[in-house]
């Protein structure tokens, strides 16, 4: 399990990350998602002792990364699969791991095996390797101490399909033997495909964390009217706050069968009441974080800009 | 590059939560660095380099010194000259890879106590330092013996181990100051630059400022660390010159190492 508490890192007038806290549980896996340049990678890096925190403390399982006698056993860590010296080969890069991890030499082939390194591969030098292919040697290192919990920062960057496929059972059976995963990602989609809770974060502070479930199920209500103008006057008398679409439709929070109630009494028509369908990953992370992101969409309102803290 | 099953030969947490590991023991730190060391091309061929450049100074010394002047203190300059450049680019890159190749992530993840890594480079360096230099005094060894029979004169051992022992320590302080620079710049051409800058052109500017300063050119040996490293190479080193390295050193050295390790310590790796 992984605790942050109120973990705070500031640079000379900026505060790349403000006040985050949330939980990694064992046998789940978090998604950590959040626009480029959200934090997201100065928060892992202070999990892992990389970065000093200004204030606030990660512990995993309780305890300070850097108070574990051997992290490599208790903690897998993928950063940046590119960040490896270029002029060692891919087994050499897990040998150093293996034994400074004090592990039995076999370990090496057996992750080589795992991630579907070939010989002929794990004996080339990692400047000559694909991005897909550092990420695969990345997770080796981070699998080899058979750790329980996994920290990892984009592992999907990189890989083909197969091996995005690849990843997703292999975190997805992690978690389901007990292990915690936390990992960040751009690909909104395999988030939603594998992760089971979620912490969105945006200009360094948490914008939104919960289960996946309960996230995406926050949709609501949408429905149509040809005098949309009036039934939205009802809805806010009935006290239904609501919200017109460009798409000619209103969304409101409440139920269905409320709205349907208030548009009845009101002597309203409706053309179209439903379920708001589930707005998805990608509607919730541009709507979550609109206000820190660097590329306006028409799908949300105008950008507003927020003075850094 | 074919995508496997991903089946985990994972055993359940509930079974590993025995008792904690070992910590990780400065002996195993000390050789993993070590082989470190080895495991690159340029750290290859730095290592090669000292066989390589001992052998082509011995054979230099052999071929190009007067005959009835052969003797081991001949063999052991030539030889040392090399180790000086050598042997502190060894220093260099042992501790500045980490952060131009970026594999301290990996390392300092793996051993958050960075100033653990940093003694167990240092034990590496000067283990690898020392084999070095055995290398070197034992290839000019073999060119006095060799050398000498090939002229027909005499095999002189005019060094006394005193001497040894002196070049020795100047090749070891001089190690260390790549070292320092190492973890003082944290970049590999800046820590390399500021080493010959160190090395070479400091030198020739406090020389010069010798020449012109009658009082710089007496006291050079308080100031000037690589002064008083040279003063180890000649025989007859005194307590005054103990002094000047002890002196010099302490703010050549000692306090760019305590510095150097203070921001190690407390640097972001990124």
């Amino acid at each position: 399990m992984i605790t942050v508490e109120a973990l705070t890192k500031s640079y000379s007038g900026f505060t790349a990350v403000d006040d985050v806290s949330f939980t990694a549980g064992a046998g789940r896996v978090t998604g950590f998602l959040g626009p480029n340049g959200a934090g997201k990678s100065t928060t892992m890096r202070m999990m892992v002792g990389l970065t000093a925190p200004t204030s606030g403390t990660a512990t995993i399982a309780g305890v300070p990364f850097a108070e574990l006698p051997n992290p490599g056993l208790a903690v897998g860590v993928l950063l940046d699969a590119s960040a490896q010296h270029a002029g060692r080969t891919g087994r050499e890069i897990l040998g150093i791991a293996q034994r400074t991890m004090g592990l039995p030499k076999a370990r090496v082939d057996e992750m080589l095996r795992k991630v579907s390194l070939t010989e002929d591969e794990a004996e080339r030098r990692v400047k000559n390797y694909s991005l897909g292919m550092r990420q695969r040697l990345g997770i080796a290192t981070a699998l080899i101490g058979n750790p329980e919990v996994l920290i990892l920062d984009e592992p999907a960057n990189g890989l083909d399909p197969a091996g995005i496929r690849w990843m997703r059972d292999l975190l997805r059976e992690y978690a389901d033997t007990g292990g915690t995963v936390l990992l960040s990602s751009h690909l909104l989609h395999e988030i939603e495909v594998v992760a089971d809770d979620l912490v969105v974060i945006g200009n360094g502070r948490i914008v939104a964390q919960g289960t996946k479930e309960e996230l995406l199920a926050a949709a609501g209500t949408l429905v149509r009217s040809p005098d949309l103008a009036g039934l939205a006057g009802a809805l806010r008398s009935a006290g239904l706050a609501c919200t017109e679409s460009a798409d000619a439709s209103l969304r409101t929070d409440a139920e269905p069968a409320r709205v349907g109630q208030v548009a009845l009494a009101a002597g309203i028509a409706l053309t179209e009441l439903r379920s708001a369908e589930s707005a998805g990953l990608e509607e919730m992370f541009l709507e979550l974080t609109a206000t820190s992101q660097r590329d306006t969409t028409p799908t949300h309102g105008p950008r507003t800009e927020k003075a850094a803290a | 590059m074919s995508t496997g099953t991903s089946t985990l030969e994972r055993t359940a947490p509930a079974t590993r939560t025995g008792a904690p590991p070992e910590p990780i023991p400065m002996s195993r730190i000390i050789t993993v660095e070590i082989s470190k060391m080895f495991d690159t091309r340029s750290g290859f061929w730095l290592l090669a380099g000292v066989g390589i450049a001992a052998s082509i100074a011995t054979i230099a010394t052999i071929v190009f010194s007067p005959h009835d002047d052969l003797g081991y203190g001949n063999f052991a300059g030539a030889v040392g000259f090399p180790m000086t450049v050598i042997l502190p680019m060894i220093a260099i890159l042992a501790v500045t890879s980490e952060w131009s190749q970026r594999s301290g992530l990996t390392t300092f993840t793996l051993i958050p106590h960075r100033s653990r890594v940093i003694v167990g480079k240092l034990g590496a360096t000067l283990a690898v330092g020392v084999v070095s230099i055995i290398i070197a005094f034992t290839v000019g060894a073999l060119g006095n013996v060799i050398g000498s029979s090939l002229v027909g004169v005499p095999i002189r051992w005019d060094m006394s181990p005193g001497l040894v022992a002196q070049i020795f320590l100047a090749d070891g302080l001089t190690m260390l100051m790549g070292f320092t620079l190492g973890i003082l710049i944290r970049s590999s051409p800046g820590a390399i630059v500021a080493y010959f800058v160190y090395a070479l052109v400091l030198p020739a500017a406090l020389g010069a400022l010798a020449s012109f300063q009658h009082w710089f050119s007496v006291h050079q040996g308080w100031f000037d660390f690589n002064y008083s490293v040279g003063e180890l190479y000649d025989n007859g080193v005194g307590g005054k010159d103990w002094a000047h390295l002890a002196a010099s050193g302490s703010y050549w050295l000692v306090i760019p190492l305590m510095v150097g390790l203070w921001t190690v310590t407390r640097s972001e790796v990124k």
